[in-house]
């Protein structure tokens, strides 16, 4: 499989094997995330993490990847004090760091940005969320957990419940969802369904899709239940928002109608959309999601630096 | 021999023809020719609301002494997918063919995004692929948005 060298920028560029080998490949780094094993595979590497945009977890979690697998990396953390602030252009800051480093992970606030860096740049990309464009690592490590919780990705139930309009996260999900026949079901307020746009590739996909209004109905026969943050700003009103937020909150009482093994997922920080009671329950997956951040991407930056898997 | 019907300006000894141009479009259609840029002694002539059979109504519009480059004639394509390209030399038709649009549209449109990276003054040409034909569709290869109303977004 030829991951070595390849610019990683949306889940789309992704074959279905491919997901598989890089999960594969995360799984095997588990031990290694939690420092119970060593290997040092990125050794002599120089990893650049271009965060043109802030965003500390992200940021941290490639971070703590290359570091667990003996690499080292260069950062710009914060845009305001970098060339960038004195306007340099992004084609020129990547050729720059291009010439320092092995490879490339870019945050941008513009859609499109990592598409373009992997055009300027000689070491491969990897898009760490461009605006609200793609982040294909969010998507691949929303793919491990479901994976690690029910030991496959193929035939599972999914709900997709909350702001699916906005939600970059869920759309790549639906994508990869629907590479491995996974049967989705909508759950969102009318104003922030999926956009037309996505419903036409699923269909175009074949995958099997379909809305319900009633939360606990669509919950019955579900194995996973994503969660996405509703945010205030996209409503016109205060008493909308509180209706909306109120009627999808995840708690204790709506899911002791679901299956034993339902998984709650949510990309977190989460603003109260699922109940702090939620957390002790079996069917909380959230945290472990978060933990798997560091493991998929050791996985991605073995494969794409070094083109080594096992 | 009776003059062909739709003559109705003077022949060209050579240059192009478009003609089937959706009713109306003529003008965005000289837009995209860039007449300012033409040989000095060139005769441009247009003929709008001309009765067609096959599209009721079409505009056309002749050009001495030019060839299209392939960058316009994919400009046409998107704002008169109907239109047909015949190039006349010593007055006679000597190709014709209908504007085709291909996968790849380079540098034609600016992606409809304001947040595209495109947009954003760096060194880089928009581009973007065919989503659907017929209605046409494009797709920003960069940011991915989607884009039907190529008339506002001609560059
Ligand atoms: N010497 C010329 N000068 C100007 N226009 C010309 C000349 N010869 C042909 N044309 C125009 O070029 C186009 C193509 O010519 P053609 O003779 O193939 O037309 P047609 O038989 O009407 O075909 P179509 O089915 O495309 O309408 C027509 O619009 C015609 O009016
Ligand atoms: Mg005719
Ligand atoms: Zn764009």
């Amino acid at each position: 499989m030829a991951l070595k060298g390849r610019d990683i920028i949306s889940i789309k560029d992704l074959s279905r094997d491919e997901i598989e080998e890089i999960l594969k490949v995360a799984h095997r780094m588990i031990p290694i995330a939690e420092g119970s094993k060593i290997d040092r595979r990125l050794d002599g590497t120089i990893l650049a993490l271009a965060f043109l945009e802030p965003s500390t977890r992200t940021r941290l979690s490639f971070d703590t990847a290359a570091q667990r697998l003996g690499g080292r990396t260069i950062t710009i953390a914060d845009p305001t004090t970098s060339s960038v602030a004195k306007g340099e252009t992004l084609s020129d800051t990547v050729r720059m760091l291009s010439g320092y480093a092995d490879a490339l992970v870019l945050r941008h606030p513009n859609e499109g940005a990592a598409r373009l860096a992997g055009q300027m740049s000689d070491k491969p990309v990897i898009n760490a969320g461009d605006g609200a464009g793609q982040h294909p690592t969010q998507t691949l490590t929303d793919l491990a957990t479901i994976q690690e919780a029910h030991g496959t990705l193929s035939g599972l139930r999914v709900v997709l419940l909350g702001d699916l309009k906005y939600g970059r996260t869920v759309h790549s999900l639906a994508h990869a969802l629907a590479l491995f026949g996974a049967e989705i079901t909508l759950v969102s307020p009318p104003s922030l369904k999926l956009p037309d746009e996505v419903t036409e590739h699923l269909d175009q996909m074949g995958a099997r899709v379909h809305e319900e209004e009633q939360l606990h109905r669509a919950l019955r026969d579900a194995d996973v239940l994503y969660v996405t943050r509703i945010q205030k700003e996209r409503f016109g009103d205060e008493t909308e928002y509180a209706k909306v937020a109120g009627s999808y909150r995840i708690d204790s009482a709506i899911l002791s109608g679901a299956k034993q093994r339902l998984i709650v997922m949510h990309p977190l920080p989460r603003l109260g959309e699922i109940a702090p009671e939620v957390d002790a329950s079996p069917h909380a997956a959230y945290f472990r999601q978060a933990f798997l951040g560091v493991p998929v991407r050791m996985g991605l930056l073995s494969l794409v630096m070094t083109g080594k898997g096992t | 021999m009776a003059a062909p019907r739709e003559l109705k300006i003077t022949p060209i000894r050579n240059g192009t023809v478009i003609d089937h141009i959706g009713n109306g479009l003529s003008l965005e259609v000289l837009r995209i020719i860039g007449v300012g840029d033409l040989d000095k002694d060139s005769t441009v002539s247009v003929a709008l609301h001309v009765r067609s059979q096959k599209m009721g109504w079409k505009d056309i519009v002749k050009v001495e002494n030019m060839e299209l480059s392939p960058r316009k004639v994919n400009a046409i394509a998107l704002i008169a997918p109907t239109a047909t390209i015949s190039i006349i030399r010593d007055y006679k038709v000597r190709e014709k063919r209908p504007v085709d649009l291909p996968e790849h549209i380079v540098g034609v449109a600016r992606c409809p995004n304001p947040n595209c990276i495109t947009n954003r003054g760096e060194p880089v040409e928009s581009e973007f692929e065919v989503a659907r034909r017929r209605p046409v569709v494009l797709r920003c290869v960069y940011c991915e948005r989607q884009m039907d109303d190529f008339l506002a977004h001609l560059i």
